[in-house]
């Protein structure tokens, strides 16, 4: 039984946690080559709320990258853990997009596929915006539902219970709807084994920027209205150091500092 | 359109009628870029019986309030929220938009962005006035709003500008810009406008909301304790919070902290927590990567106490003290109750 169409938008992104000194060239930018590759934790996430809703109702799962071809990896891996079908948008024209351009190739992406829910992870740890997953809700002009913890579906609407940062919300949205999903929704689960095998050498589709019907003038580059005017490297600017001894003299010292300089008691 | 007179916007976060503290930082910020600018400050305030949180708005440095009062909107719903606002952008035509970078700020500006097809900047730390040169064409820009962020993880700062499609918006992170004292008596002019909802359907409806009785008050906090992986488990946490308790301070944890259960989510501090700027920071077993230092470094003092006497976090401290904390803090709290 396919009941729910689900589509996962996912990136494959510079491990952000493991930024080191070889990570930053000498000009204060970023050596993405020194970094290794993954799947936006996120992303994993709503990966994960895409299958249970094939597990729990039924349906099917694609996943939908935009990158170059080294994204393939992600797509595997997400074909190993239980997804049906697994997609690369590749394009020169979509180099240079910024979330605004991302969000348009990526809708017009979903669309191609007419999906019931649709599944972003909040946000990835190279930019850490989280504007995309609502642009292409925006985009799709469908129910968009932001910080996704919890789900169930009755027939045509969605029963979500989202973070709202000052509280939880519990809302009903009609389907079609777009969420993004939180890290507290729940892991990503295991490979499965047979999959594993099935799928390591898996050769995704491919799609262009023309495939998908994008005007050129809405991608990479030409599409983003934002640009960098400066990048600066983090200089991590201390104030004057003093070490203090781990003795009780030493600490005591200290402590008699910060009372008289009024900054405790 | 680009609009070079147009006003510097903010939008005024409420929930329950209750205006949330980031439109006050926000005012603040928006009064100097409007200063520059020679332009006015306007706050957008949505909601339904929201009238009378103009005049808190006027006194933290509004000169106009757009106000969209409608029962549709009492509730936030994206899609509501996004159609008025699309459509008095459209009407007003200001130049520059900011959010809070709050859950509602960061569900409403991508989507209003995404349909007004502008730029948006995201968790912005600092927002200027100045040039821009585009070296692909050589076009020169004046007066453009410098949108400043940590990317990449808190290991790059950059400036990003959006020179042709205005309104130039973006969000900015909470507890980063410093309210204006309040002018008590400050006065504005009150625009009504309509939401123009009628005919739009809304398909998300809010059953039920569940506000968080938050005991945790980092952001209120003269001093803090932090811990970090370096704690080594939730039981010895319990020492940062008795630490904490003698000083009549907060509990907060790092990003590594929290991922390890050591203490709970509302507690992190960082690019991805919350940001702070106590007078004391005591920082205890936190190696400080780049993404937690960013959101603590303008804390007035640092204490740093770690066991390794490299960990990046005696490169922000004005204290450090190399030891093991389960030793260190039991002398701290003994120092402090002898008062030295």
């Amino acid at each position: 039984m396919n009941r729910y169409n689900c589509v996962v938008c996912i990136k494959q992104v510079p491990d952000t946690k493991k930024v080191t000194g070889d990570a930053m060239k000498a000009d204060g930018t970023i050596n993405r080559a020194a970094l290794p590759a993954i799947f936006n934790p996120e992303d994993r996430n709503a990966l994960e709320a895409a299958l249970k809703v094939k597990e729990t109702y039924g349906g099917t799962v694609t996943v939908i990258t935009m990158g170059l071809p080294a994204a393939k990896a992600i797509l595997r891996e997400a074909l190993m853990c239980g997804a049906d079908r697994a997609v690369l948008v590749t394009d020169r024209k979509a180099a240079g997009s910024d979330t605004l351009a991302t969000s348009y190739i990526l809708s017009q992406a979903v669309k191609k596929f007419s999906p019931d829910l649709v599944f972003c992870g909040r946000q990835a740890i190279d930019g850490d915006t989280a504007q995309t997953g609502p642009q292409i809700g925006e985009k799709l002009d469908c129910a968009v539902v932001t910080y996704l913890e919890k789900l169930e579906l009755d027939g045509d609407t969605a029963i979500a219970t989202r973070d709202i940062g000052t509280g939880v919300e519990t809302c009903r949205a009609k389907l079609p709807a777009l969420f993004t999903v939180t890290e507290r929704f729940g892991d990503l689960r295991p490979y499965e084994m047979r999959r594993v095998m099935k799928f390591k050498n898996a050769e995704p589709e491919t799609l262009s920027c023309d495939d998908i019907g994008c005007e050129a003038g809405r991608c990479g580059f030409a599409g983003s209205p934002t640009s960098v005017n400066k990048i600066e490297s983090v200089v991590l600017a201390g104030g004057e150091f003093q070490e203090v001894p781990a003795t009780d003299e030493g600490i005591g010292a200290l402590v008699a500092g910060l009372i008289k300089d009024h900054t405790i008691g | 359109m680009k609009n070079t007179q147009g006003e510097v916007w903010v939008f005024a976060e409420q929930e329950e009628g209750k205006l949330s503290d980031v439109p006050f930082e926000l005012l603040g910020k928006a009064r100097e870029l409007a200063a520059k600018l020679g332009v006015k400050v306007g706050a957008v305030l949505m909601g339904s019986g929201v009238e009378a949180l103009a005049k808190p708005l006027f006194e933290a440095g509004a000169d106009v309030v757009h106000l969209v009062d409608d029962p549709a909107l009492k509730v936030y719903r994206n899609k509501a929220y996004r159609h008025a606002m699309v459509e008095l952008v459209k009407e007003v035509n200001p130049q520059i938009v900011v959010f809070g970078a709050t859950h509602m700020g960061r569900d409403l500006g991508p989507s209003v962005a995404s349909a007004l097809r502008c730029g948006l900047t995201a968790d912005c730390t600092d927002l200027q006035i100045g040039g821009y040169e585009d070296k692909k064409t050589g076009e020169k820009f004046e007066n453009v709003l410098h949108q400043i962020r940590p990317a990449f993880g808190g290991n790059i700062i950059a400036t990003i500008v959006n020179a042709r499609n205005w309104p130039q918006m973006a969000t900015v992170r909470e507890g980063v810009m410093k309210p204006l004292p309040r002018e008590e008596g400050r006065r504005g002019e009150v625009v009504r406008h309509s939401s123009r909802l009628e005919g739009v359907e809304i398909p998300v409806e809010v059953v039920e909301i569940v506000r968080k009785t938050s005991s945790v008050n980092l952001k209120g906090s003269r001093i803090i304790v932090c811990g970090g992986a370096g704690v080594g488990s939730k039981e010895n946490f319990r020492l940062l919070h008795d630490l904490a308790a003698v000083l009549g301070g907060a509990v907060g944890g790092s990003r590594a902290a929290v991922d390890l259960g050591y203490c709970e989510h509302e507690r992190q501090i960082g690019q991805t927590g919350v940001t702070v700027r106590p007078a004391l920071m005591i920082s205890c077993g936190v190696s400080g990567a780049v993404q937690h230092l960013a959101g603590m470094q303008d804390s007035a003092k640092i204490i740093a106490i770690n066991t390794d006497k490299d960990a990046p976090i005696f490169k922000v401290a004005h204290y450090g003290i190399v030891g093991d904390l389960n030793v260190v803090i039991p002398k701290l709290i003994k120092a402090i109750k002898n008062k030295g």
